[in-house]
């Protein structure tokens, strides 16, 4: 009965691997969608604080940002342990936030200079004392709307 | 001579690597952004052309000190309950011209919610995260009532309402009737958050 014995020889059928990029695929527009391109690399550390009462930030194109925090291991040698600013891509005294900020807004079109926000990704070990000084030069080239830029959480878990 | 079994068919085997390949660049070169926040507004540096009197009575005075104490009103206060007591003074209606407030009417609180002020004072060796977490209580404080007070006229939370106004896919007939209802709940209670220079400490 040579029928019925055909199955028995040959091993396990191949796996087919068409449908392969089709996942991948599928992945990477994922990623394309949710995501966007970085713009500068940090060179600070940036673990942000939790709030509940946060507003989400719309128009990515109206948004300056400013980094503060200690700087990451490879810097610390250079630049020590304090926590520093970071515009772009480079570490800042307090002094040239204004000058920073009205280049940066120079930059934008015309129609969206006087909506700018500041968003300030400040990290949760850094002191006020450097914040109210970055506050106060925002007020001097008149850059009043700022956003803390928070991760969504419990904010009492800040304390601990 | 014609060709016999129509052209022949592309290898498609690589198609996964090269995916996998722009996959991959995509991960590395992009970040998932944390865009929210809380948002607020600085003070103009010009101070005003006169000065304003306040009675001491409506401002509700917060000091932050470095070990992330609070001191509200000149009395020590657990952050845990820092809503509820600056929900109490803004809902306080004093002088019975706030028909909307429910709070206690205390003569020696705020007057009306559009009068009553709270201010914001730290020290420069006061934690960032302490001073986000006082920011956020306060702001809560205020969404509390504004959504309070969106829920008795309009049937929604506030914070509902303002972020589907603010959110750009939203179609401009919806958001031109949210902003009315947006302005008017703020006009309710505004946000007067005043926030003084920092003290150094000694």
């Amino acid at each position: 009965m040579a029928k019925f014995n055909k199955k028995k020889d040959g091993d396990v059928p191949a796996v087919s691997t068409a449908s392969l990029p089709d996942i991948v695929f599928m992945l990477l527009f994922f990623f394309m969608t949710v995501t966007t391109m970085k713009d500068s690399s940090l060179m600070v550390q940036n673990t942000l604080p939790n709030a509940t009462e946060v507003k989400k930030l719309e128009k990515k194109d109206r948004v300056l940002y400013i980094y503060v925090g200690k700087p990451t291991r490879e810097y610390q040698k250079v630049f020590g342990t304090e926590p520093k600013i970071q515009l772009n891509d480079k570490f800042a005294n307090v002094s040239e936030v204004g000058d920073f900020i009205l280049m940066e807004r120079a930059k934008k079109p015309q129609e969206l200079q006087n909506v700018l926000t500041t968003a300030l990704k400040v990290d949760k070990e850094a002191n006020m004392g450097l914040i109210s000084d970055i506050k106060q030069e925002l007020r001097k080239v008149n850059a009043l709307k700022v956003n803390y830029t928070t991760y969504e959480g419990d904010a009492f878990r800040n304390l601990q | 001579m014609p060709r016999r079994g129509g052209p022949p068919e592309v290898n498609a085997g690589s198609m996964a690597d090269i995916a996998f390949l722009l996959l991959i660049f995509f991960l590395v070169t992009t970040t998932i952004e944390t865009d929210a926040g809380l948002d607020r507004m600085l003070p103009p540096i010009e101070p005003p052309d006169q000065d304003v009197v306040i009675k001491q009575k409506n401002i509700f005075t917060v000091n932050i000190n470095k070990n992330g104490q609070l001191l509200v009103e000149e009395e020590l206060l657990d952050l845990r309950d820092l809503r509820a007591r600056a929900v109490e003074f803004l809902d306080n209606g004093g002088d019975g011209t706030c028909n909307y407030c429910r709070g206690g009417k205390d003569a020696s609180s705020s007057d009306n919610p559009t009068k009553a002020i709270i201010s914001l004072k730290n020290d420069r060796e006061t934690k960032y995260a302490t001073y986000i977490t006082v920011q956020n209580e306060l702001v809560g404080a205020y969404n509390e009532l504004r959504n309070r007070e969106a829920q008795r006229l309009y049937g929604r939370n506030f914070t509902e309402m303002e972020a589907e106004f603010l959110n750009p896919e939203t179609p401009a007939s919806i958001r031109d009737d949210l902003k009315d209802k947006v302005k008017a709940v703020q006009d309710l209670f505004p946000q007067k958050l005043s926030e003084a220079e920092t003290s150094a400490s000694n």
